[in-house]
């Protein structure tokens, strides 16, 4: 804690984040009746659960200096396909066994493009997503939103239990985000998505595969968006494709980039993640107590974001190395 | 005048027919040819219906195109789908499209009050009928047919009267959907006005999800933890209040929270009131929209006025519906939708 805490810049984005994020708990725990309540903080996390799952996700493929922009389609589209087909009557283990094939494949067709034909991820991702969501919209079922058939209520009953006072999403978010740190920290993966995603070539050239990385790096991502996916399904009894054109997906680049992990790659951890995750629902959380105007909430949530981003440009100018890496 | 004209000729007719049938009584033993089958026989034939909704692949949707799609095939007539897929932009594009491809009329699903007004104006100019469907715009065009959001809203509200005056909190919760669709504009108004007319009632959270049940479901549980003893809310849609109800249901609340929402009354609506996730629910009934939609359909092709000269309004009766009043055929179900 110490150590990160006093390496490299004195204000890194991440801590200024940190700041922000706690200037804004200690200011909502001061002054919002029952806002410093463990109930309240726990739904607060179960709120951000899926925002912050699919952020562990992205983190992982940002590090390796890509992006995913299919995530959201992929926590979708498999998961709405797998109530249809419950829906139909196809046995549950089948069901979830398609759609987690299915979220594979895509995460390797993803990794093929990017690592072997070597498309930038920007426009692969963007692409997959696209025809996840309509290829599922047009081929595999044709309704806006699934809803969870009544003989697989237990599924509700599952996305509703507590272990220990957390709710399930909770646990979850925090079992994947451990899971994410343990990869990424003590792996030999792990380390080499963080050398890829520093200096690709030099990777390559020290013998590190980078492709089949890249790829791996695709599917573990695929994997997180199913998972959020089937959260999310559970937790409000049905799947709503139509998040695959919400805003979404930014939150999610917002909650990776916003904690410290640079688009340039190579760089942050799922602590980053956490962070900016906290960040983004204390926010919520604060200004749904105090009801604030909706259109308002938008304005109070870009700006902080800004003054984020800001602060961060003015303490850390860009020297000579980052402006030659460049961002996405 | 032309209809006059039309009267005119068919009185005559019907006088000719009579003089006819009394000095031969043998034309009897044939039959009579009802003299106002024809126009309403050939009112529609050949001619194109194309139906502009915000998208395919949802409840409201699917059924206004299976009931319109089948009367007007049935008549000999055309009938086309647009699908923008959420998209206000796509959904602009494609009426512009419609506009120069000039079919005889259009059935337009606004995604807000704003957006396509101008557009209706124009392509009613163009002398395209257009018909208005539960959402409508700014500007008014030869029809509309759809929920009467005003007394949709009333009914919610006075539900909530009804059920947390006296003896209760008093506080309740609104959800709306997105701000600006016509739904929530024209909805929160009445609610609001009710409301202020009951002082006991106190709102204490009103807000947007965008139509999302995983929103609905945040706020809800946020607004649960802040007012534990809420009595209680009403979401603006059915697809969007099963985020509400799920987390009513996780926080032990199911049943102490009255749950008022609206939708088009399909099956997943009645199934939801039979385990209690909803307790009271405003339908605006789609096959009746449908129905409404096919009578305009016909009486503007029938009438031969020129697009624009006639402007109507057919409000879709609400239907309330609670779990005791529940019965085999209170919802309609997609599933069962004719496919083509």
């Amino acid at each position: 804690m110490k150590g990160w805490l006093f390496r490299r810049a004195h204000f890194s984005q991440e801590r200024i984040v940190l700041a922000i994020t706690i200037a804004l708990f200690v200011l909502f725990s001061a002054t919002l009746n029952r806002f410093l309540t463990s109930a309240n903080l726990l739904s607060l996390l179960q709120s951000v659960s899926v925002l912050g799952i699919l952020g562990v996700g992205m983190a992982i493929v940002v590090i390796g200096r890509g992006i995913d922009l299919s995530i959201v389609a992929i926590m979708a589209i498999p998961v709405a396909w797998v109530l249809y087909m419950m829906n139909q009557g196809v046995p549950v283990p089948a069901a979830f066994a398609l759609g987690l094939g299915f979220s594979v494949a895509i995460g390797v067709l993803n990794g093929l493009f990017i690592a072997y034909v070597e498309v930038p991820a920007l426009f692969a991702t963007l692409a997959t997503g696209a025809f996840v969501y309509g290829f599922g919209r047009s081929q595999l079922f044709n309704q806006d939103i699934i809803y969870l058939p009544a003989s697989a209520s237990w599924i509700a009953a599952v996305g509703r239990m507590h272990v220990a006072q957390v709710p399930i999403a909770v646990v979850f978010f925090a079992a994947i985000s451990l899971a994410g740190f343990l990869v990424l920290r003590y792996t030999k993966i792990g380390r080499f998505f963080y050398l890829i995603g520093e200096n690709y070539l030099a990777a390559r050239i020290t013998g590190i595969p980078a492709r089949p990385m890249i790829v791996i790096q695709y599917v573990l991502s695929s994997l997180v968006a199913f998972i959020a996916g089937t959260l999310t399904a559970a937790a409000v009894t049905s799947m709503n494709t139509r998040v695959v054109n919400s805003t979404l997906i930014y939150d999610v680049i917002l909650v990776v980039v916003v904690g410290g992990i640079g688009l340039s790659g190579g760089k942050g951890g799922i602590r980053n993640v956490i962070i900016g995750t906290l960040l983004i629902g204390i926010l919520l959380d604060g200004m749904t107590i105090l009801d604030v105007r909706y259109t308002l909430q938008n304005l109070i949530k870009s700006i902080i974001l800004l003054v984020a981003i800001l602060v961060d440009s003015i303490v850390n100018p860009r020297d000579e190395q980052t402006d030659q890496q460049g961002d996405i | 005048m032309a209809r006059h004209k039309t009267i005119a000729a068919l009185l005559t007719g019907l006088m000719l027919c009579t003089g006819f049938l009394l000095s031969s009584p043998a034309a009897t033993a044939d039959g009579l040819t009802d003299p106002g089958l024809a126009p309403y026989v050939t009112a529609l034939k050949g001619k194109k219906v194309v139906f502009l909704p915000v998208a395919m692949g949802f409840d409201l949707a699917e059924g206004w195109t299976s009931g319109v799609r089948q009367m007007v095939k049935a008549n000999g007539g055309s009938f086309a789908i647009r699908d923008p897929n959420w998209s206000t932009t796509a959904e602009a594009q494609a009426l512009t499209e419609l506009i120069s491809e000039k079919p005889d009329l259009i059935i337009v699903h606004n995604p807000d009050v704003q957006s396509l007004a101008r557009l209706n104006e124009k392509a009613e100019k163009a002398g395209i009928y257009v018909i208005q469907v539960n959402m409508r715009s700014s500007f008014s065009t030869d029809a509309y047919v759809g929920a009467n959001w005003q007394k949709v809203g009333e009914a919610e509200a006075n539900a909530l009267v009804r059920k947390c005056g006296a003896g209760t909190s008093g506080k309740v919760a609104i959800v709306q959907g997105v701000l600006t669709a016509a739904t929530s504009v024209y909805q929160i108004g009445p609610i609001l006005k009710v409301f202020s007319q009951h002082p006991e009632i106190k709102v204490v959270s009103n807000q947007a999800a965008d139509w999302d049940a995983s929103k609905a479901k945040a706020l809800t549980t946020t607004v649960l933890q802040q007012n534990p003893d809420l009595c209680g809310l009403i979401s603006f849609w059915d697809g969007m209040a099963v985020g509400s109800s799920a987390a009513i249901r996780e926080a032990g609340k199911t049943g102490k929270v009255y749950v008022v929402t609206n939708g088009g009354g399909e099956q997943m609506a009645c199934d939801n009131l039979e385990s209690g996730n909803f307790d009271e629910y405003v339908s605006f009934d789609v096959p009746r929209q449908a129905s409404d939609m096919n009578d305009a359909i016909k009486m503007l092709f029938q009438s031969k006025e020129p697009a624009g000269s006639v402007k109507f309004s057919l409000y879709t009766p609400n239907k309330i519906l609670t779990k005791a009043d529940l019965k085999p055929g209170s919802c309609w179900s997609m599933k069962n939708l004719p496919k083509s």
